[in-house]
């Protein structure tokens, strides 16, 4: 860690997959930043991004859970979630206010201070990550929202290239969706399904250990079909193995010693 | 056509189970995608060209009134008839008129999908005359009675099992197993029509208002008989296809042919000014162009003006996951995939065509593939927001949102709620680290696992930590 008497406040935003399915990709995310000389803080008064109400079509409710958010994230230097879904909901909020509203410049202000994790690292702070016990094979797959909305592609590539243990085998079309789509998945079930299967068959002929990606929405529905398939390939947040946190079972997977409660 | 649009996921559940249909839509997967990319790579400036041609398509959009009426002016100092038709209807029936007016008994069609749009086909049968379609993929879905399930490739849902059929149960001749036997056994069967046609229709890839001239861009060379053989050549388009002048539609072209197939240039660009001059060898007697409205001035008052820059090139079909998922067909109408999503509840309505736009993941690769950048999830997303607006919202789903949105706004009820759902899925999750069968959520543990969470959230465990370390 670097020395750093003015370290830069960062404001969490944990976002709700991570918050109730994935505790760990938080505690990774603040250890990635407080290693690249980070303080980092959790507003209370954040829930969700608001992005089903917008990908619904209920703005109203959207506009809402917009100033909630803008209002708990104000003040940081930087906001950063690990997530580029809910990054990219943050980038929208500018539309959802008139110019003439006093929260359109907030909701610009945000925009301009939010970064989806492997982004903030490798963009702002170019940080050099130190070395991790973890080694293997693993598979990328390139989120919707962070790749077209936010150019997420080479910043989490280039980070896990720092790790020495770590061999990256691309699958094939690791650009298409993997048909999770917030609602859309429970929405067109039949449809979600036949995109995630094509999707499991290049992530099992890529043939690497573990699926790596930047989005727990994408990673749970690939992690739960490849289970549904009983293919072992493991499913993590790319920031569990950045931190060396992968002591915990993988996603959908358990270890005696995790008890419930 | 009939209208399938309200049975939309039905209609996807029969296709996904199609083997026939799938295997013809691993060609779309493989084929066009990589030709677009192995072209564009070619062509360095081509983003560039994007910009251009995104800021051009704006400019005329905002100034469409002058341009057409400029098209209009050239036409008839050309010596031919401009007809300006606010309806499908009235589209219909000028057509009709024209070709009672030349006692038209056959009339041959290059591709066209307004004519699709304005259902002219049905209408021209009903109403004594025979439309032959000459595109090949058009012919061999007239004989079987079907509509194109995509706007460049009409045909591309059936294999070659299938045009084989078709071509032996209807050209009494050998079955065939082989392309160019079946291609030559079209052409001989067109070779007739063409010459026996008494009124010829085609559509138009852009209009030119510096010299009043339709293109189409074929690669088969069907439209170039379509509209010189006959004496009468109607072009049936729509208002939005008019540029200022040649020089902008090379932009388009080169635009289009790079985004459709992968080409550098489309095989056949035929430009039609006006009737034959005198010493011209061969072209109509007669030239009339049909521009169709049909709802598309409204759009350039709406949030859907965007949406009047579209080439139609299919690129965002053809890279779309949804639409190579389940084929055209599925979307129950006339324009399928992403554009089809935007401007089918604009045609039909959004009450009949709400699943469209709500068939996407917002997965964004159209929109990146876009030759005129047209941003077609915000516009499915303005779909959904008038579909909310109107209390079209299936009612589970408006009620599961309504009480999402409820807690979502109340930060410390939603810390609770989420603190219980955290702990009963991991008790359903019981020794397993997930969930195979959930009540509620079939629609996703029918196809997958639910993996369960650790039974304490995120805040919870940071907030006990923030605690300790505070007394500590």
């Amino acid at each position: 860690m670097k020395p750093n008497n003015n370290p830069p406040v960062i404001g969490l935003f944990i976002t709700c997959l991570a918050d109730l399915y994935r505790p760990e990709v938080g505690f990774a995310t603040i250890k990635l930043l407080e290693q690249a000389g980070c303080r980092v803080e959790v507003p209370e008064q954040q829930t969700c991004c608001g992005q089903p109400a917008f990908n619904s079509g209920d703005f109203s409710t959207s506009a809402d859970i917009a100033r909630q958010t803008i209002a708990a994230l104000d003040g940081y230097a930087y906001v950063v979630a690990p997530s580029g879904s809910c990054i990219s909901m943050l980038h929208h909020y500018p539309e959802l206010f008139d110019d003439q509203d006093p929260w359109k410049a907030r909701a610009e202000s945000l925009k301009a201070r939010a970064y989806e994790i492997t982004s903030f690292l490798v963009d702002v702070l170019h940080a050099e990550l130190p070395n991790q016990p973890y080694s293997g094979t693993v598979t990328y797959h390139d989120s919707c929202s962070g790749l077209r909305e936010l150019g997420i592609k080479q910043q989490p590539r280039q980070l896990l290239a720092q790790l020495e243990g770590v061999e990256l085998k691309e699958m094939e079309e690791s650009e298409t969706c993997c048909g999770f789509g917030g609602t859309f998945c429970v929405k067109y079930p039949d449809i979600s399904n036949r995109m995630v299967s094509n999707k499991t068959d290049n992530i099992v002929n890529a043939g690497a250990k573990t699926l790596l990606g930047g989005d727990l929405g994408c990673l749970l529905n690939m992690a739960g079909k490849l289970q549904r398939q009983g293919h072992a390939v493991e499913v993590r947040h790319v920031v569990e193995v950045l931190a060396g946190m992968t002591d915990q079972p993988a996603l959908g997977e358990t270890q005696s010693s995790i008890k419930a409660g | 056509m009939q209208i399938t649009s309200p049975d939309f996921k039905d209609n996807a559940r029969i296709a996904l189970q199609d083997v026939g249909l799938q295997k013809a839509l691993g060609n779309v997967k493989t084929g066009f995608p990589h030709k677009r990319a192995a072209a564009i790579a070619r062509l360095p400036e081509f983003e560039q060209l994007r910009d251009e041609a995104r800021d051009l398509k704006n400019h005329i959009i905002e100034h469409l009134d002058l341009y057409l009426e400029a098209f209009e002016a050239k036409v008839l100092e050309n010596g031919g008839h401009v007809h300006w038709c606010r309806t499908a209807d009235e589209a219909r029936q000028t057509i009709l008129k024209i070709c009672q007016d030349k006692q038209a008994r056959t009339v041959t069609k290059g591709k066209s999908m307004v004519t699709e749009e304005i259902n002219l086909n049905e209408y021209l049968e009903a109403n004594g005359v025979t439309p032959v379609e000459t595109d090949l993929g058009e012919y061999i879905l007239q004989l079987r009675g079907e509509h194109p399930s995509h706007i460049i490739a009409p045909a591309i849902h059936l294999n070659l099992e299938d045009v084989s059929e078709t071509f032996h149960a209807h050209h009494h001749k050998p079955k065939s197993m082989d392309p160019a036997v079946l291609m030559q056994e079209a052409r001989e069967e067109l070779r007739t029509k063409f010459v026996a046609a008494d009124v010829g229709i085609t559509g138009a890839n852009f209009l030119v208002a510096e010299t009043g001239s339709s293109i189409i861009v074929t690669n088969e060379g069907n439209g170039d008989l379509t509209q010189t053989l006959p004496k009468t050549h109607i072009v049936v388009t729509s208002i939005e296809k008019v540029v200022p002048t040649l020089e902008d539609m090379t932009l388009f072209l080169r635009l289009l042919a790079r985004s459709a197939t992968g080409q550098e240039f489309t095989v056949y660009n035929t430009l039609s000014t006006g009737p034959r001059r005198p010493g011209d060898q061969d072209g109509p007697e007669d030239y009339h162009v049909v521009l169709v409205d049909n709802g598309r001035s409204d759009m350039i008052a709406s949030e859907l003006r965007e949406m009047l820059r579209c080439i139609r090139c299919a690129a965002c079909m053809n890279h779309c996951p949804v639409y190579g998922a389940i084929g055209g067909h599925s979307y129950g109408w006339v324009y399928p995939g992403p554009m089809g999503s935007v401007l089918t509840p604009q045609m039909i309505g959004i009450e009949q065509a709400a699943l469209l736009p709500n068939a996407s993941t917002f997965c964004g690769k159209c929109e990146s593939v876009c030759p005129v950048r047209i941003p077609l999830p915000k516009l499915m997303r303005h779909w959904r927001r008038d579909e909310f607006e109107k209390h079209l919202t299936p009612g589970a789903a408006r009620w599961g949102l309504g009480v999402w949105s409820f807690v979502a706004r109340r930060p410390a009820l939603y810390r609770q709620l989420t603190r219980i759902g955290s702990r009963v899925l991991r008790s359903l999750a019981g020794k397993k680290g997930r969930i195979s069968k959930l009540p509620l959520a079939s629609g996703w543990t029918d196809g997958r696992e639910m993996p369960a969470p650790s039974g304490k959230t995120f805040m919870q465990q940071w907030q006990e930590q923030q605690k300790a370390r505070q007394s500590s």
